[in-house]
């Protein structure tokens, strides 16, 4: 290149980058403008299906898709159907029971966990997220077919006892507890592994017995992950369809497999009804333990690393 | 999911109880991992193994397990790929749709969300935690031939144009059901950017595109690879979708599965591809902890 072309070259530069600075201010707010619209759109694509349901849940026509007018009727429709009511009673059947064992055993095995050698915790850190990572259909498939070959196995055995194994509330709760009590045994040893030792030992210089120690520190300390624990199950288990419609048994359908029936017959506005209350219900749960978590957190002053745990434990 | 693998148990060290003897005796340690050792061996383990001794056995006459040891199954699963490759496709384009919707959107969480950015996040998460299939099945509605298909039929001028049933509509449902796993990663390594960058790198003349070229987007890398592996994995067996969306067209490894456990009652066809299917998955994991080895540096890893 001949000298001439230098000087050109730098201000051919020097002039873009001052219309860059001329300008900037309205590139900074369109580019502003566009992340923000982006955003709204996500927020719309989130909750659009949400809305469609509670919408149509005040539908007049008996059609899901077809608007004609406001009306509650439908709520009545769902709240008298005794389908309905067998579903729902399944389900709490099923998530009390679930979220208080997976509760229970989950905490247990935390507090466990914390004093045995470090080859059995890799060991659970394994089955733990074994648990998690391994697809629910395929648990659910593996779930199934080893109780129908246990009962094969066993019932003829139990035949002159008059029981008879068979698939049941007690199935499905069993497969729940398992993904549910990964999810807790995450969340407390989470706020375990961020508790304040120094109290334990407090108490212990102070004489106290190791049984109290636990009742007025230890369990204190951790209430806050177990109750959000015990919610989560309550509703991962009051939602799960996948697991509980390969378990289920004659008269145990629950609420997700009664929704599922109607997904496959025609979704209609009574169908959006439940669906709409389950919403609202599980919305409650939830909100109720993000905040008992974020109250935890800001505690602790850590992030919520507890919430991305749950996160990652869905479906 | 795997992110957390890796860093429990590291926060667990420093935080070692120092009072041995204290609690009398292991019997009390025992007694409190028992329950919990039971149910993952019971309803974990064994179910798994069961699955595994299956894919070696045979169909018995009238459907279910015969005992054997063959690689039929397997061979037979290769010669069948259809429903991986499907599953692959879709997982491989969903991840990527995830990431194209997700960067901006956590880009503007984790840097123009102001103080609102809490309330932001929850409005995030509410929906995620709630029924996926009652989520799943409003966008029948939305799709439906009611809704946005006859609109798009009526600007195309298709006539009887149809979106549920194809491989579109499963592709909606998966970027709609497993953004959020996408957005929290991301989310999280963009918020610890160092801002200062961004600035020096305009400062030095660097437009837009240079910027996130060179210092956006290197440190969103992590988060992009962590949100991939949170989204790709499940999506791989994914089965509620197709089944709602897909019309039982669209057939991917876990609508496979079904088919072969209930109604062909193949099981240990069916425990051939589900072994498949777990070796994917770890596979893909491995992957993913030897890519993120190699890139140590950055701290991702303590993020999820």
């Amino acid at each position: 290149m001949s000298s001439p072309a230098i000087p050109a070259e730098t201000t051919v530069a020097a002039s873009g980058q001052g219309r860059t600075r001329g300008s900037r201010f309205d590139v900074d707010r369109l580019v502003d403008l566009g992340f923000r619209g982006q955003a709204t759109l996500v927020y719309l694509f989130l909750y659009l299906p949400i809305l469609v349901v509670v919408i149509f849940s005040f539908n007049a026509n008996s059609l899901a898709t077809i608007w004609t007018g406001f009306d509650m009727k439908w709520y009545g429709v769902a709240l008298s159907d005794p389908v309905v009511h067998r579903a729902l009673q399944n389900s709490f059947i099923v998530a009390i029971f679930t979220a208080t064992i997976a509760t229970t055993i989950g905490t247990m095995a935390a507090l466990g966990l914390q004093r045995v050698p470090r080859g059995i915790r890799v060991v659970y850190d394994a089955l733990t997220y074994v648990s998690i990572i391994i697809p629910e259909i395929v648990i659910a498939l593996a779930t199934l077919v080893f109780f129908a070959q246990t009962f094969d196995l066993l019932n003829p055995i139990l035949s002159g006892t008059g029981v008879k194994l068979n698939f049941g509330h007690p199935t499905i709760i069993a497969a729940h507890v398992l993904f549910n009590l990964s999810l807790v045994l995450l969340l407390v040893r989470a706020r375990l592994s961020g508790m304040d030792r120094t109290q334990v030992e407090a108490s212990y210089d102070l004489y106290a017995t190791p049984w109290r120690t636990f009742r007025q520190v230890t369990l204190p300390a951790l209430l806050p992950a177990i109750v959000a624990g015990f919610l989560l199950a309550f509703t991962f288990s009051f939602d799960d369809y996948v697991i509980t419609s390969f378990v289920s048994g004659p008269g145990s359908s629950t609420l997700p497999l009664f929704i599922f029936g109607q997904i496959k017959r025609g979704v209609t506005p009574e169908t959006n009804a439940v669906a709409t209350m389950i919403l609202l219900f599980t919305i409650g749960i939830l909100l109720f333990g993000q905040l008992l978590l974020a109250w935890t957190a800001r505690r602790r002053g850590g992030s919520g690393d507890s919430m991305a745990a749950i996160v990652a434990q869905q479906r | 999911m795997t992110t957390i693998a890796e860093t429990a148990p590291a926060a667990q060290e420093p935080s070692e109880p120092k009072e041995p003897g204290r609690w009398k005796g292991g019997l009390l340690t025992f007694l409190l991992i028992l329950p919990a050792s039971f149910w993952y061996f019971v309803l974990l383990l064994v179910p798994l193994a069961i699955v595994v001794i299956f894919s070696f056995g045979t169909r018995a006459p009238n459907g279910g397990y015969a005992p054997d040891f063959t690689f039929k199954n397997y061979i037979d699963a290769i010669q069948a790929p259809d429903p991986f490759f499907v599953s692959l496709r879709l997982a491989f384009l969903g991840t990527l749709l995830c990431v194209f919707v997700g960067l901006p959107f956590a880009y503007f969480l984790a840097t123009r969300a102001g103080n609102r950015k809490g309330l932001l996040i929850l409005l995030i998460v509410i929906p995620f935690w709630t029924s996926f299939l009652i989520r799943a099945y409003a966008w029948l509605t939305i799709l439906g031939p009611r809704f946005l298909a006859d609109w798009i039929g009526s600007i195309t001028g298709i006539e009887d144009f149809r979106i549920l049933g194809s491989e579109a509509a499963i592709l909606v449902g998966i970027v709609y059901g497993y953004l959020p796993l996408m957005i929290f990663p991301l989310f999280v390594s963009l918020e610890r950017m160092d801002r200062s960058l961004v600035e020096a790198s305009k400062d030095l003349g660097a437009g837009r595109w240079a910027t996130f070229r060179q210092i956006t987007f290197p440190i969103a890398l992590p988060g992009i690879i962590t949100g991939s592996i949170l989204v790709f994995i499940p999506l791989m067996g994914e089965y509620v979708i197709p089944a709602i969306l897909g019309y039982g067209r669209v057939y991917l490894v876990g609508n496979a599965l079904v088919t072969d456990f209930l109604d062909a009652r193949n099981w240990p066809g069916g425990s051939a591809q589900a072994v498949g299917l777990i070796l994917v998955m770890f596979l893909t994991i491995t992957f993913y902890m030897w890519t993120l080895n190699r890139g140590r540096k950055t701290r991702q890893m303590n993020v999820l």
